[in-house]
């Protein structure tokens, strides 16, 4: 059964030649073709241009070339721009959408010889927790189908946790890639603000966004990320730092790493206590690694929600203004004059979800509102970067909850945005402050769902993450078991 | 700090979107209750710090203005809901 596989035992076999690029591509399509129908995680599906990328990778791969990826079956979240591959972003407005250029995430995908299987499912413009949102389909959980995936990249969390793919790239503006991962019981990062290029990445909050890997494992998370990172001249707030090797920094054992559980975690309402339980039990694992344990305080963290729902829906708001019925994407038939062709491409073709933050934005931002509203929120973010750059003075990494409960029930909170908001509670700072995140499974409920621990380090200390999360999963099995799909 | 029913139709207005009655009805209470949380940051003195558009300090990212490869007008218009084979096509702008 190869697409059980991971991306590390992949490329064993790969260079054995034990298995073929394109055998392996086939059992994954297969895979794809017997459980996508009760998980919905793909959108599109790339089965023609897989293959034919499967016989190249098996060329290279026979040549000697040494690709670090040659060959290995990756999903892909329908955000990131895949030339001559429709790119939704789980909208209506872009569901024709085919780019004629490609993000600089998969143009490093593909020089590193992966294979595209398909684009994965979202939340209409990766707002949202649930995948509830997507104008397409719903994505089931693949641990307990009557519950969400989490979100926004939830069809890439789910495509990993089924295995019908070995690894798969989302993005992360409030916890996008962490919160599915956690959910589905998959290895998620959300790496430094500026670490991943974002061009071709379909934009929603600016200053927050940032392309993340999911994976089976720390190790297969670790190497896509390698891929994926580094300075790109065509996204400007991209970062010119260096990208370490992440697999040489794994180590061993965590001596001498001070561990930072942030107080104001504690107190968190509507937490669940098995989340909680497994958290704590996490933060013990890892003293008996070596790591120290000490509390600290980010005292701003009631009020990170709060900045988080004025400053993203804000950025939304204007990045959003380009849908016009004018370059690409769709436009009301019935167009009339050049003011209601924009407003009936726009009300046709965003969903509520994208509605109510682009209005909300635009509130935000507008004459007489802005110091009160997008202002503040920006001061509060100040305050929060504040706190974390003073945790950083007397820790190294910070251990918290992904989200504050197991993967809830579709349904239960669609219906209810700031409940939904709400969900994301543990995962938003890090994207105001530009700091990474990992999220790592580290439980399971009573009712056998996954329960990922966070954990969070300073600016472009991705390699210290990745050796802590790698060491706790060399402690643990949460990792190995898979969910009851046949 | 509550929005009204007819702002949310005025900023809807700036946003270019249309609301039907029972979408505005759901969207004031919805965007009331999400304002009304939102409120919270008003708990918490900020003073004079200076606020935060970006997580790390960027300066600016200047590079030679270099002849390149880019989109070709054919590609760039490949997904117009309307082209001819030079331009974009809108609905007319300026009435005869």
């Amino acid at each position: 059964m190869p697409h059980r596989l991971t991306i590390h035992q992949a490329q064993g076999l790969l260079r054995e030649k034990k298995i073929s690029a394109v055998e392996l591509t086939q059992a994954v399509l297969d895979r794809i073709r017997k459980v996508d129908e009760r998980v919905g995680a793909y959108i599109t599906l790339c089965e023609a241009s897989a293959l034919e990328q499967a016989r190249k990778a098996d060329r290279r791969i026979a040549s000697g070339d040494p690709s670090p990826l040659a060959g290995i079956p990756v999903a892909v979240k329908d955000i990131l721009c895949t030339r001559g591959i429709r790119t939704t972003c789980g909208s209506r407005i872009l569901e024709n959408f085919i780019p004629p250029y490609d993000a600089t995430v998969i143009q490093r995908l593909e020089a590193a010889g992966v294979v595209i299987v398909g684009k994965t499912n979202m939340d209409e413009f990766a707002m949202g927790s649930s995948n509830e949102y997507s104008a397409f389909k719903l994505t089931r959980n693949p641990w307990d189908l009557s519950r969400i995936p989490g979100g926004s990249s939830g069809g890439s969390a789910a495509a990993v946790a089924a295995d019908m793919c070995l690894g798969a790239i989302g993005s992360d503006t409030g916890g996008s890639v962490r919160q599915p991962a956690s959910h589905c019981g998959v290895v998620g990062m959300k790496p430094t603000y500026g670490r991943v290029s974002r061009f071709g990445l379909v934009a929603f909050a600016s200053s927050l966004d940032q392309v993340g890997p999911l994976a089976k494992c720390v190790y297969d998370n670790a190497l896509l990320m390698k891929v994926i990172a580094g300075h790109d001249p065509k996204d400007s707030t991209s970062a010119p730092e260096p990208v370490p090797d992440y697999i040489q920094a794994f180590g061993k054992g965590l001596d001498g790493v001070t561990v930072g559980v942030p107080v104001e975690y504690r107190s968190m309402v509507g937490m669940d206590p098995e989340v909680s339980e497994a958290v704590s039990t996490a933060m013990e694992t890892m003293e008996r690694m070596g790591a120290r344990c000490v509390e600290v305080s980010l005292p701003h963290t009631p009020y990170a929600v709060a900045a988080y729902y004025v400053i993203a829906p804000s950025e939304a708001s204007s990045n959003l203004a380009r849908y016009d019925g004018v370059k690409y994407g769709f436009r009301d038939p019935e167009a009339g004059d050049l003011a209601g062709m924009y407003r009936r491409t726009r009300s046709k073709g965003f969903g509520p979800e994208v509605q109510r933050r682009i209005i909300i934005g635009t509130y935000c931002l507008s004459a007489g509102y802005y110091d009160a509203y997008y202002r503040k929120a920006s001061q509060v973010r100040s305050l929060i970067v504040r706190d974390f750059k003073e945790a950083f003075e007397s820790c190294r990494l910070l251990l918290s909850p992904v989200a504050p409960t197991p993967a809830f029930p579709i349904g239960e909170k669609v219906e209810d945005p700031l409940t939904m908001y709400l969900s994301d509670v543990f995962t938003l700072s890090a994207n105001l402050a530009g700091i990474p995140g990992i999220s790592v499974p580290c439980g399971f409920s009573g009712q056998g769902l996954p329960i990922g621990l966070q954990i969070m380090g300073n600016h472009f200390d991705e390699a210290m993450l990745y050796r802590a999360a790698h060491q706790f999963e060399q402690a643990t099995d949460y990792h190995l078991k898979k969910p009851p799909l046949q | 700090m509550s929005i009204t029913r007819k702002e949310v139709l005025q900023v809807a207005d700036l946003a270019r979107l249309d609301l039907d009655d029972a979408a505005l009805d759901k969207m004031s209470i919805q965007i009331n209750e999400v304002l009304g949380y939102v409120a919270q940051m008003n708990e918490v003195d900020t003073g004079d710090v200076t606020p935060t558009s970006h997580a790390l300090s960027l300066t600016n990212a200047f590079r030679e203005d270099e002849k390149a490869e880019h989109l070709d007008r054919k590609r760039a218009l490949s997904n117009a809901p309307h082209a001819d084979n030079e331009t974009f096509v809108v609905p007319r702008v300026i009435k005869a």
